[in-house]
């Protein structure tokens, strides 16, 4: 999987070697070498968790620029619900997207209204006869983190995710569809462009997950486009009137539970936080969780709110978004509209097995546990690896030495440092005194 | 040199909720990391979670052994605890000895030893009253039989 795009950088010259993003990883894909982070490109899922835990601000997310916008004749900004709860709610919804059109979109399209979509075709999959063949619960398909961290380290429950498309791959597709009527623009004229809280979702363009290509452009950074906002707000000049408007079904996805709210399950659970929802998923795959209906997973605390590239706190922003809520209809969708695009599985991406043979692996495995059981099982980190267990693994993959463990390399010192102690105290017997005189004496004789 | 076989054992303390389902997810990540395909990897897990739970709801201890052999992974696990008096009638779907306040904790179903027998390819259990249960459940790597 070589050069396998991640939004998730690091910039080298910030990063201190500091052991804070190894140990907060939850697929724990970053290591410290030559005294900077490393990620293992196939074992990152884009989560962000690195970039929320970096106290140097090491870690960046790469989207796309503003100037990207130039290589198309018209662009359409998909603003996340969340960008609305950026802003207290004196700012209006029109006055942020009027905002949008004045530095450099050409229209602006609701990801809501997908979401609206979407929360209704999960009600109609979850009544209709071809869910008694699907596994139970249901799994969300809406984070792409999540999604990741089923390739790679539960690829036994892809199956359960709902086979519908997020709601962004749905607005990005009628984004441009309306684009193209509304302008002529052959439909690879035109820009569509998410304005993503996370990125998990820039990784999507590059690398779409349940969709066979993603129909986004690109992404742009939340916190990019919300300082751009601001500077736009103060001189703006004219009105841009969303014909469709947003709906608080759709808009409420930005926050946990907003999705099964919106789509009306009752039997369910809510999950955020990356690592309460690997700790969750452990559960499912244990068989413990089949009565729920569905299970609603955001890899960000707080959901999409909580994102990475996300400006306002994340419990400043839920409010803001509550009070936005209040204001709008239930929906502003009222016709049923044909979902697409279609889905397709989701592949797993396992990165567990020590070995591709089993007798390999198994004999790594043993390997592992006695390199384990030398190790001080301090889980500090020192090393450039996660924990002592995850240093094992290392030694018996050949990426890393036991000597690499300071205290492993102490004992190593104290022990060379005795025996040279003890050698020194030995001589030869041409040089040995004691003895030697006793030995000249007699050849003497 | 015959064919490799990993083993491992793990100790199980009855009574000892706090550590339920230790044992039975070490279980999975070796055999994850031993690169065993994902469903029977699922299998394995559930039943050896479900014969942890019992060890832990019914006896004082015991033992949860695995082996890995190339082409299947066996489990056995043997606890001191009361028996069986009747395995057939224990190995019916909601027939459960478990007291009260273990199902209070959502436990003590009636479903595990037949949902062990569900997830395995060969499954053993002796039982004597007074004694203990061993059970031995194997999981072929090529999927079911």
């Amino acid at each position: 999987m070589q050069g396998f795009f991640h939004s998730v950088r690091l910039n080298e010259a910030r990063c201190k070697g500091c052991v804070n993003c190894i140990k907060h990883c939850p697929t724990e894909a970053i290591r410290i070498r030559n005294g900077k982070a490393e990620i293992t490109e196939e074992r990152c899922i884009d989560c962000g968790e690195c970039i929320r835990q970096c106290v140097n601000h090491a870690k960046t997310a790469v989207t796309d620029k503003m100037a990207n916008l130039d290589r198309y004749r018209y662009n359409v900004a998909l603003p996340a619900p969340s960008l609305y709860a950026q802003f207290p709610v004196k700012v209006q919804e029109t006055e942020i997207e009027t905002a949008l059109i004045s530095i450099g979109f050409d229209d602006v399209f609701e990801v809501a209204w997908a979401a609206e979509l979407v929360s209704a075709a999960i009600t109609e999959f979850l009544n209709s006869p071809i869910r008694q063949t699907h596994k139970k619960p249901l799994l969300s398909s809406a984070c792409p983190a999540v999604v990741r961290l089923l390739q790679v380290r539960f690829p036994e429950l892809l199956d359960n995710i709902v086979p519908l498309p997020p709601p962004v791959e749905v607005a990005a597709i009628q984004a441009r569809r309306d684009a193209a009527t509304k302008t002529g623009f052959k439909p690879e004229e035109i820009g569509v462009w998410f304005i993503t809280p996370c990125p998990a979702k820039a990784t999507t363009v590059r690398h779409p997950l349940g969709v066979k290509e993603s129909a986004l452009s690109g992404t742009i950074s939340m916190a990019r486009v919300y300082g751009e906002i601001r500077r736009a707000m103060r001189h703006l000049q004219h009105r841009h009137d969303n014909p469709k408007g947003l709906g608080r079904s759709g808009v409420g996805w930005a926050a946990p539970g907003g999705e099964t709210e919106a789509a009306h399950i009752e039997n369910v659970l809510v999950v955020h936080g990356i690592h309460a929802v690997a700790e969750l998923l452990e559960q499912m795959a244990m068989n413990k969780l089949n009565d729920l209906d569905y299970i609603e997973c955001l890899a960000c605390e707080g959901g999409c709110l909580g994102g990475p590239l996300t400006v306002e706190n994340r419990f400043v922003a839920e409010k803001n978004l509550k009070n936005r809520m209040r204001n709008m209809p239930e929906k502003i969708e009222q016709e049923k509209v044909e979902l697409s695009p279609e889905v397709q599985p989701v592949e797993p991406r396992s990165m567990l097995a020590m070995d591709n043979d089993i007798a390999a692996a198994m004999r790594k495995i043993e390997a592992m546990d006695l390199v384990l059981m030398r190790l001080p099982g301090l889980d500090c980190g020192s090393c450039g690896s996660p924990s002592c267990k995850a240093l094992a693994e290392d030694i018996v993959q050949g990426r890393a030495n036991e000597t690499d463990c300071v205290f492993r390399l102490r004992e190593r010192v104290k022990t060379l440092a005795e025996e040279m102690v003890d050698l020194a105290q030995r001589l030869p017997p041409s040089l040995n005194r004691t003895t030697g005189n006793d030995l000249e004496d007699d050849d003497e004789t | 040199m015959g064919e490799p076989v990993l083993s491992v054992v793990f100790e199980l303390i009855g009574g000892d909720f706090s550590l339920a389902g230790d044992a039975s997810s070490r279980v999975k990540r070796i055999l994850q990391q031993a690169g065993i395909p994902a469903p029977v990897v699922r299998r394995a897990a559930i039943a050896a979670y479900e014969a942890e739970m019992n060890v832990i709801i019914h006896a004082d201890g015991g033992t949860m052994r695995l082996e890995i052999h190339p082409d299947e992974t066996r489990l056995t696990v043997a606890d001191q605890g009361p028996g069986i008096a009747d395995v057939g009638q224990a190995m019916q779907e909601g027939y459960s000895t478990a007291p009260d306040y273990v199902r209070e904790m959502g436990f003590g179903a009636g479903m595990g030893l037949p949902n062990m027998r569900k997830c395995a390819d060969r499954f053993d259990i002796v039982s004597a009253v007074g004694e203990g249960t061993r059970i031995e459940m194997v999981f072929r790597h090529n999927g079911p039989a």
